[in-house]
């Protein structure tokens, strides 16, 4: 009690943490902008969502913001099933599947390559591998469209022009320079006494990459999965180029669909077709989202 | 006596780069050897090449008498401890002990013998479950050490091992290497840039610059008789004061500068009395003050500019005839900036470097 009475302008001087007014000029300026990019981006998704579970009659009105009187999940299944692509009317789901056949081989595979590549290229210093990494890397600029035609003459020498795997290797191919650059990048920034322990220990290439690297890898195989994925998914060029319609994947049905001339226009369908087709690379996000940023390495070196 | 490692005309480049210039050193059995420098004097790359880390440019490597240039590094007998410790994240303190054993394909129970017995020296057994992310910088060296020890090896390497840590722990595990060292009698050679870990661990010295090895020697020859100039001013801390001038022997040897010029009989010349330009160096902690007086033949006055007080010792940094030089003092020496006082020294305990080749003469 003393104290305060000798010090009786103690309680108004500055002490402890800086008060922070909530509502000061800088933060209605960062939230507001915030707030209106965050309006601008999702009105669309807005839109398709609402027009995806309205009736035709509903969309007839002509008010694309109202949120639907009567909700109807018949546009979702008959994208699904239903709807017509050229000469097949079984909807978006044989291009759901055929996407699946086409993604998930080539994404495993493109990935156990360029991470061995990338091992080898960060740790395994060989004779020509700056060469041979500079020559990998200028492929990643070398436009598509270049590539199409001479692509389609090996696949028809090789016989695969056509097939689902003649596309898995075209995708393996395309994803090789990019996530090489990943693998070796991530490979380079662990610390190299790692690699000389172990092989002091008396491990080589293989138990190297697979009992030292790879269990410290977790991160940038997500990031090379989420990349692969999307990229896949979402390609349209070379699946309409290499496949046939039996084949095609979900993004080139989705075209068929939207852009089919005959009829009347559903806009419902398609947008529920479109939703459909952009699922996949979404929940990708969502679910790995988390170990993107988890780190690994922690305790390798000096903590 | 057999030497352990033998190391004969050896060289290194990285392009147009000299890392290591043919070097020749023969390490005996059981020798713990330092190999001392600054960063950058190749002293890291040396021991990669031994570790067969690194390819060599030209030369060869015996360890045991056994031609080990193009080993691999789990061919040669060797456990290296490094600077980070390297330890592999994401297996228990055990299993980064086990790890060189089972990929050699030793037996269940043998591993299981081995780690236990390196476990029990380093006195890291109740920690054998844990992952390293959960251990103290120094519980985690002390893994790495018992990783090189589980493999039963002749020839230890290490990498500034200590680095990493802080002062307390770093001198307690010195003199834990040190016991180690004792107990095992292995060969060890050991990388630093630390020249009290030199001191106190080595049985020889090597002090390296630019790929060169500038002494090799036991510590107490680098301390009191370095070869060379750069040597004297390395090994030391503070380093040794340098006073330039030449070197008279037309009556009793004398060293004469532009202000001041004294009688350096005491001195053991290396190949009798050489006169020319030199260096006269004198270590801060051979100059004395006070009663010590009495048997130094060389003395001055001096004015002290800047007193640091260290608690075991005092550094004073003062001006002699407008020359700075340092020297230690007792601990509760009561200076102060300004003081005049008398110094002196031995020239016994000088040394006198060749003003061209800096070499000792």
């Amino acid at each position: 009690m003393a104290d305060t009475a000798v010090h009786p302008a103690a309680s108004s001087e500055p002490r402890g943490p800086k008060p922070r007014k909530k509502l000061s000029r800088n933060n209605i300026i960062i939230y507001g902008t915030l707030l209106v990019v965050a309006f601008y981006y999702l009105l669309p998704l807005y839109v398709m969502v609402v027009t995806s579970l309205k009736g035709m009659p509903e969309i007839r009105l002509g008010n694309i913001f109202s949120p639907p009187v009567e909700i109807t999940f018949e546009p979702w299944v008959k994208a699904w099933s239903q709807a017509c692509t050229g000469l097949n009317c079984d909807g978006l789901s044989r291009g759901f599947w055929n996407s699946i056949r086409i993604t998930v081989p080539s994404v495993i595979v493109s990935i156990v390559i360029a991470s061995v590549n990338g091992y080898a290229l960060a740790n395994w210093k060989f004779k020509g591998a700056d060469a041979f990494f500079t020559i990998l890397i200028f492929g990643a600029f070398i436009p598509y469209q270049v590539m199409l035609y001479p692509i389609v003459i090996m696949l028809r020498e090789i016989g695969l022009y056509g097939t689902l795997w003649g596309l898995v290797i075209v995708h393996t191919i395309f994803g090789m320079p990019i996530l090489t650059l990943l693998f070796r990048n991530y490979f380079t920034s662990l610390p190299e006494e790692l690699f000389k322990a172990a092989r002091v220990d008396g491990a080589g290439f293989w138990r190297i990459y697979f009992q030292i690297m790879l269990p410290m890898s977790l991160p940038i195989f997500v990031v090379a999965m989420i990349l692969q994925v999307t990229g896949i998914w979402n390609d349209f060029l070379f699946g309409v180029v290499y496949t046939k319609p039996d084949l095609y994947p979900m993004t080139v049905q989705l075209n068929n669909i939207v852009n089919s001339v005959q009829g009347v226009k559903e806009y419902n369908v398609n947008m529920a077709a479109t939703l459909l087709t952009g699922l996949v690379p979404l929940v990708i996000y969502f679910v790995s989202g988390k170990l993107f940023v988890r780190g690994i390495a922690a305790g390798a070196v000096k903590g | 006596m057999e030497s352990s490692i033998s190391i004969r005309d050896l060289s290194l480049s990285f392009g147009a780069v000299k890392v290591l210039r043919n070097l020749n050193i023969e390490i005996g059995q059981g020798e713990f050897l330092v190999l001392l420098g600054s960063s950058g004097c190749g002293k890291s790359t040396l021991l990669n090449c031994i570790a067969g880390l690194l390819d060599v440019t030209d030369g060869q490597i015996f360890i045991q008498g056994k031609n080990v240039t193009w080993a691999e590094p789990s061919d040669r007998g060797i456990g290296m401890v490094f600077q980070s410790y390297a330890l592999y994240p994401q297996m228990t303190v055990e299993g980064n002990l086990s790890f060189g054993l089972k990929n050699a394909g030793m037996a269940k129970d043998e591993i299981k013998k081995r780690v236990a017995r390196a476990a029990e020296i380093l006195q890291i057994e109740p920690l054998l479950k844990r992952k390293p992310a959960a251990l103290s910088g120094g519980q985690r060296q002390r893994v790495a050490i018992g990783r090189a020890l589980v493999r039963d090896v002749d020839v230890f390497l290490f990498d500034e091992p200590l680095s990493n840590l802080d002062a307390k722990l770093r001198a307690d595990l010195r003199v834990e290497i040190k016991r180690l060292h004792q107990r095992l009698k292995n060969t060890m050679i050991y990388v630093t840039h630390d020249q009290v870990e030199a001191l106190t661990l080595a049985d020889r010295i090597a002090i390296m610059k630019g790929g060169n090895i500038q002494q090799l020697a036991s510590p107490n020859e680098i301390y009191n008789k370095p070869a060379n100039k750069y040597v004297a001013d390395f090994i030391g801390s503070p380093s040794m004061n340098f006073l330039e001038g030449v070197i008279d022997i037309s009556g009793a040897p004398q060293f004469n500068s532009d202000v001041m010029s004294f009688d350096i009989s005491g001195y053991e010349f290396v190949d009798g009395p050489t006169g020319g330009p030199a260096w006269f160096g004198i270590r801060p902690e051979h100059i004395v003050t006070g009663e010590l007086l009495a048997n130094a033949p060389v003395q001055f006055d001096a004015e002290v500019e800047l007193v640091e007080p260290m608690g075991s010792d005092t550094l004073v940094w003062a001006k002699v005839e407008g020359v700075p030089m340092h020297f230690r003092m007792d601990g509760q020496a009561e200076v102060r900036s300004g003081d005049q006082m008398r110094i002196g020294f031995d020239p016994a305990r000088a040394n006198i470097f060749n003003k061209e080749t800096e070499l000792r003469i």
